[in-house]
């Protein structure tokens, strides 16, 4: 496990608003891992929401200004996840989030091929929608 | 008096990689840190600190060997990884294994390295077949013995058996010195705790480990001494270590091209807690190695959670310590 603290960025946490719609909500996210990962090496993003799990199905991620839906992240081998760079993870969520505290859990798979079963990093924090 | 040889001193970036992650240090920036600690060469992992990796544009090539001008550094070896499970549902052939190595020394030749570091899961089947790419490129091929593996493990043993076979110069072996780590490192047991792992087990782990149990016995008496799911990678990491005799370096020196000088913590009186570097070097000395012992920090990740991470610290005291067992100091 490695740079777990470091995973969920709060300064990212807002609710989306598109057309005068709030239409979800969105976080900063970092890869626990020391090196880059191409998008097909990024396994399982188990997110909780208050305790709710969010289905892969509501979740996208934007990387330097493209976003990709989490379920076609496996069909791509080329795209890059940098090391340290903060992918915006947006959640389709009509509403959003109400204002005040929310807790955002992520455990998050890495499939780093010499690791036999790959590796994984956890995060939650606490954060505030003003 | 140290006896004379021509090993050469360099650092892996691998060893910033805490202040890169956070953006504190760019990479030209860690290259300059790399000058102000007089160490003369860079070891550089492509798909960490290079955006776009294993697709280097020219204009990086270009501004890479600027810096190398700039700041009077040696460019010394590239870090690889093979992806061989990028592609959705299968794993990549032979052919497409080959081939993504062989990007990987055109852009090693490209950057000025001599050496590959090639990752442990690289058979030895492919390391023959690129030991002619290697050859003309000028690129040294050197697969990493890590922990948990050694030089008398299955695969290495395969592995040397067609070194020998092969007798190129372009194929041998990166030498991680984290496998031969006496005492678990107390950074890793200090964070098991910190999260909370039962004192009771980690106090067991520590005692086998200092007793010469085996890995295995000791993770299996973990699990009936009632560890957690949440507490086992936690363990793991910490009991994940092992100590060979160095002495062992001596039979197969001349497969051995590369050194990373795996440190956890340097204590403010020069020395490695767990890794017994006085005994280490002089066997080096004793083979006649001629390459870069490079410098590869990582106790970062056992301490990022409470503490301020101070990378270039930990390499200056490492580099002094090695400065003095080489004779430099």
């Amino acid at each position: 496990m490695m740079y777990d603290c470091y995973m969920v960025v709060g300064e990212e946490f807002k609710n989306v608003v598109r057309n005068g719609q709030v239409v979800g909500y969105q976080f900063g996210l970092r890869i626990p891992f020391y090196s880059s990962v191409v998008l097909s090496m990024v396994g399982n993003t188990e997110l909780k929401v208050d305790g709710k799990t969010v289905p892969d199905e509501q979740m996208a991620v934007t990387l330097r200004g493209q976003t990709f839906p989490k379920p076609i992240f496996a069909d791509e081998p080329e795209v890059k996840w940098e090391f340290g760079e903060i992918g915006i993870v947006t959640v389709d969520s009509p509403g959003g989030l109400q204002a005040g505290q929310h807790t955002i859990d992520v455990r998050q798979e890495v499939l780093i091929g010499f690791v036999e079963g790959g590796l994984f990093g956890h995060d939650t924090k606490t954060l505030v929608i003003k | 008096m140290t006896a004379a040889h021509s090993i050469k001193r360099g650092v892996s970036l691998y060893s910033f990689q805490d202040e890169y992650f956070h953006r504190k240090l760019s990479l030209e920036d860690i290259i300059a840190v790399t000058a102000k600690l007089d160490i003369p060469g860079i070891e550089i992992i492509g798909d960490q600190m290079i955006p776009g990796y294993p697709n280097l544009t020219d204009a990086f090539v270009k501004q890479w060997h600027g810096w190398m001008d700039k700041y009077g550094r040696t460019p010394v070896c590239l870090d690889m990884f093979l992806d061989w499970n990028q592609y959705k549902g299968r794993v990549m052939t032979f052919d497409e294994r080959v081939a993504s190595i062989t990007k990987d020394i055109i852009n090693a030749n490209k950057l000025g390295c001599t050496v590959i570091r090639v990752i442990h899961d690289v058979q030895p089947e492919i390391m023959e077949k690129l030991a002619p790419t290697a050859e003309k490129y000028n690129v040294k091929l050197a697969l990493e013995i890590h922990a948990p593996h050694h030089l008398d493990t299955e695969l290495e043993q395969r592995l040397i058996e067609t070194f020998e076979r092969v007798q190129s110069p372009f194929i041998g072996f990166t030498i991680d010195m984290g496998i031969y780590t006496r005492r678990i490192p107390r950074v890793s047991m200090d964070r098991a705790r910190r999260e909370g792992v039962n004192p009771v087990i980690l106090d067991y782990v520590d005692e086998a480990y200092n007793n010469h149990i085996d890995n295995q016995t000791i993770m299996e008496t973990v699990v009936k001494m009632g560890a957690t799911q949440f507490e086992m990678p936690w363990i793991n990491q910490a009991a994940h270590n092992i100590y060979v005799d160095p002495r062992r370096m001596l039979d197969y020196m001349k497969w051995i091209y590369h050194f990373h000088a795996k440190f956890q913590e340097m204590l403010p009186d020069y020395t490695e807690y767990s890794i017994p570097y006085d005994e280490i070097i002089p066997v080096l000395i004793e083979g006649g190695f001629s390459g870069y012992l490079d410098s590869e920090y990582e106790g970062n990740r056992h301490i990022q959670d409470v503490y301020e991470v101070d990378s270039v610290e930990q390499v200056r005291r490492q580099q002094m310590m090695l400065k003095r067992l080489l004779g430099e100091a």
